[in-house]
C-alpha cells in the first residue's frame, strides 16, 4: 500500500468517525431520552470504574511521591514536594491517566460489547423492533462517558493526593493539615479548570471511539476482538492528542 | 410455473400486502437480486426457497429496510420502503415482525425484558400490569412461561427460537419475515418451531415470508411457495405444484 493509498484510508476513517460522531449531536438532543439506559450506563461507566481508577491513582500518588523525593532532597527543596506533586496531579498526571485507564477498561468494553452485539445480529433486532439503536446504544454511553470521567478524574485526584501524602510520609514526617493546605495554596484557577474541562473531551473520545469500533465491527470472533483491541488503542492514542491540543490552547489563553 | 407466473391463490383474501417490483441488490460485483418480483397476499405463508447465498435473506432485509435496494421498489401496506423517513420507517416496522435465524435475543437482558423492550419503546401509555400480561401471553403461545425470568444464555437453541418468535409475535404484527426458522434444529424442534409458525399465523391472522431450504419446513409451512434462482423468481406456485415439476432446477430441491 503506498503512502498516498494510506492517506487516503487514514482522511477516509477520519472523516466516518467525525460523521458518527455528528449523528451524535443531532440524535442526543431528540425526545424520547433513554434515561433509564443512561443511568445504567453511568452506574457501569462510572460508579463500577471507580475501584480501578482508585487503586491506580493511590499507586500512582504513592510512587510519584517516592520518585521526585530523592531529587528534591538533592536542591535541598523537599519542602516543595506537596505543592509538585499536587500540580502534576491535578494538572496532567491524573487527568491523563485516568483517561488512559478510563480508556482500556470502558472502551474496550464498549467496542468488545457493541461488536458482539453486531456480529449476533442484536443491533439489527433493535433497529427492526423500530427502536434507534444509535441512540439507544450509542448516545447513551457516550454521553455517560462524558459526565462520568471528569467525575472519576476528581475522585482518583483526591486518592492519588492521598497516596502522595502516605509517600510523603515514609520518609518524614508531615501533617495531613499541613500537605494539604500547602497543595491547596498553590493550586491556581489555571492549574485546575482547563484540567477538568479537557476531561469532557477525553471522555467523548473514549465513547466515541469505543462505540464507533463496536459498531462497526467486522463479522467474527476476531472482528470483536479487534474491536475492542482498537478501541483502546486509538482512544489512547487520542487522548494524547487532545492533551497536547488542550495545553496549546491554554498557553495560548495565557492560563498557563 | 416460470418466472412471473403468479397462479396461486390458496386464500380467500387476494390483497397485496408486499409488492416487490424489479428489486436488484449487489454487494459489489456480486449481484445478488437482479429484479427479482414478489407479491405476499394477505393472511399467506409465502416460502421463499432457494440455495445457500441466493439472496434470500438479503430480499427479507430489504423489505424491512435493513438493506437498501440498488434498484426495484417495495411496497408494504401501500408505502413504499425506499422513500419512507427514519421515523415513518421506524412506524412501519412495528407492523411487520422478524425473526433472525440467529434469534438475536437480546443477550445482556431476560427474557421478560427482551419481550417488553419492543412494547416499551413503542406503547408509552401502557402499564405495568398489561405489560406483564402480554409477555406471559407471548410465553404462553411458545409454551414457555417458565423461562420469564432466565436470561437467554440458559436457553437450548430451541428453546431460544421459540422465545425470538415471542418477541416477534408480542407487537401483533401484520407481516413476520422469518429468515431460515428451522435452520441448525433438531427434526423434533424443528417440527415444534414449524406447527408453531402455522398456529401463530392462524390466531392472528398474520402474513408470513418464510425463508427455507429445509423442504419439510417448506411442506408444513407454505401456503405458496416461490424459488429464487439467479437473483429472480424463477418458479411460483404451491409445494405440491413444484414438487411434481418436471423443471431440472426445480426438481433438485425435491430430491
Amino acid at each position: 500500500m503506498t503512502l498516498i493509498d494510506r492517506t487516503k484510508d487514514f482522511l477516509d476513517h477520519a472523516g466516518q468517525i467525525a460523521r458518527f460522531a455528528g449523528r451524535l449531536f443531532s440524535l442526543s438532543i431528540k425526545p424520547p431520552y433513554e434515561i433509564k439506559e443512561f443511568l445504567a450506563q453511568c452506574y457501569f461507566i462510572g460508579y463500577k470504574s471507580l475501584p480501578l481508577v482508585g487503586l491506580t491513582g493511590f499507586i500512582m500518588g504513592l510512587v510519584l511521591t517516592m520518585q521526585l523525593r530523592p531529587s528534591l532532597v538533592y536542591y535541598g527543596v523537599q519542602s516543595q514536594l506537596p505543592v509538585m506533586v499536587g500540580v502534576a496531579i491535578v494538572r496532567e498526571i491524573g487527568p491523563v491517566i485516568t483517561a488512559l485507564i478510563f480508556a482500556g477498561k470502558i472502551g474496550s468494553s464498549i467496542g468488545a460489547e457493541l461488536g458482539s452485539m453486531k456480529v449476533t445480529e442484536q443491533i439489527d433486532a433493535m433497529e427492526v423492533s423500530g427502536t434507534n439503536p444509535y441512540k439507544y446504544l450509542v448516545a447513551t454511553r457516550v454521553v455517560a462517558t462524558i459526565l462520568m470521567l471528569p467525575v472519576l478524574t476528581m475522585l482518583g485526584d483526591a486518592i492519588s493526593l492521598f497516596g502522595a501524602y502516605i509517600g510523603v510520609n515514609i520518609n518524614s514526617v508531615t501533617s495531613f493539615n499541613l500537605f494539604f493546605t500547602q497543595i491547596f495554596r498553590n493550586l491556581q484557577f489555571g492549574d485546575v479548570v482547563p484540567a477538568m474541562i479537557k476531561t469532557f473531551f477525553f471522555g467523548f473520545v473514549v465513547g466515541v471511539i469505543g462505540c464507533y469500533k463496536g459498531y462497526n465491527s467486522s463479522k467474527g470472533t476476531r472482528g470483536v476482538g479487534n474491536s475492542a483491541n482498537s478501541a483502546v488503542v486509538l482512544s489512547s492514542v487520542l487522548i494524547f492528542v487532545v492533551d497536547l491540543l488542550a495545553v496549546q490552547i491554554t498557553a495560548l489563553l495565557g492560563l498557563n | 410455473m416460470r418466472s412471473g407466473a403468479a397462479k396461486t391463490a390458496t386464500k380467500e383474501n387476494n390483497d397485496p400486502v408486499i409488492t416487490i417490483e424489479n428489486l436488484c441488490k449487489g454487494f459489489g460485483d456480486n449481484k445478488v437480486l437482479q429484479g427479482f418480483n414478489l407479491r405476499l397476499n394477505k393472511q399467506e405463508n409465502l416460502v421463499v426457497l432457494g440455495r445457500s447465498g441466493s439472496g434470500k435473506s438479503v430480499l427479507i432485509k430489504c423489505i424491512i429496510g435493513l438493506l437498501t435496494p440498488d434498484s426495484g421498489d417495495i411496497t408494504v401496506f401501500g408505502d413504499h420502503v425506499s422513500e419512507l423517513d427514519h421515523e415513518a420507517l421506524d412506524r412501519l416496522r412495528t407492523k411487520i415482525g422478524f425473526l433472525f435465524q440467529s434469534n438475536a435475543l437480546y443477550d445482556s437482558m431476560t427474557i421478560r425484558e427482551n419481550l417488553e423492550f419492543p412494547l416499551r419503546r413503542h406503547w408509552f401509555e401502557i402499564s405495568q400490569e398489561d405489560v406483564d400480561d402480554m409477555v406471559m401471553e407471548a410465553l404462553e403461545n411458545v409454551s414457555l412461561q417458565h423461562t420469564v425470568d432466565m436470561m437467554p444464555a440458559e436457553l437450548s437453541g430451541g428453546m431460544a427460537k421459540r422465545v425470538a418468535l415471542a418477541r416477534t409475535m408480542i407487537l401483533k404484527p401484520d407481516i413476520i419475515l422469518y429468515d431460515e426458522p428451522t435452520t441448525g434444529l433438531d427434526p423434533v424442534t424443528a417440527k415444534e418451531i414449524e406447527n408453531l409458525i402455522v398456529k401463530l399465523q392462524k390466531k392472528y391472522k398474520t402474513s408470513s415470508i418464510i425463508i427455507s431450504h429445509d423442504m419439510t419446513c417448506v411442506k408444513n409451512t407454505s401456503d405458496r411457495v416461490v424459488l429464487l434462482l439467479d437473483g429472480k423468481c424463477y418458479a411460483d406456485g404451491t409445494f405440491d405444484e413444484l414438487k411434481n415439476s418436471t423443471d431440472e432446477h426445480i426438481g433438485q430441491f425435491f430430491e
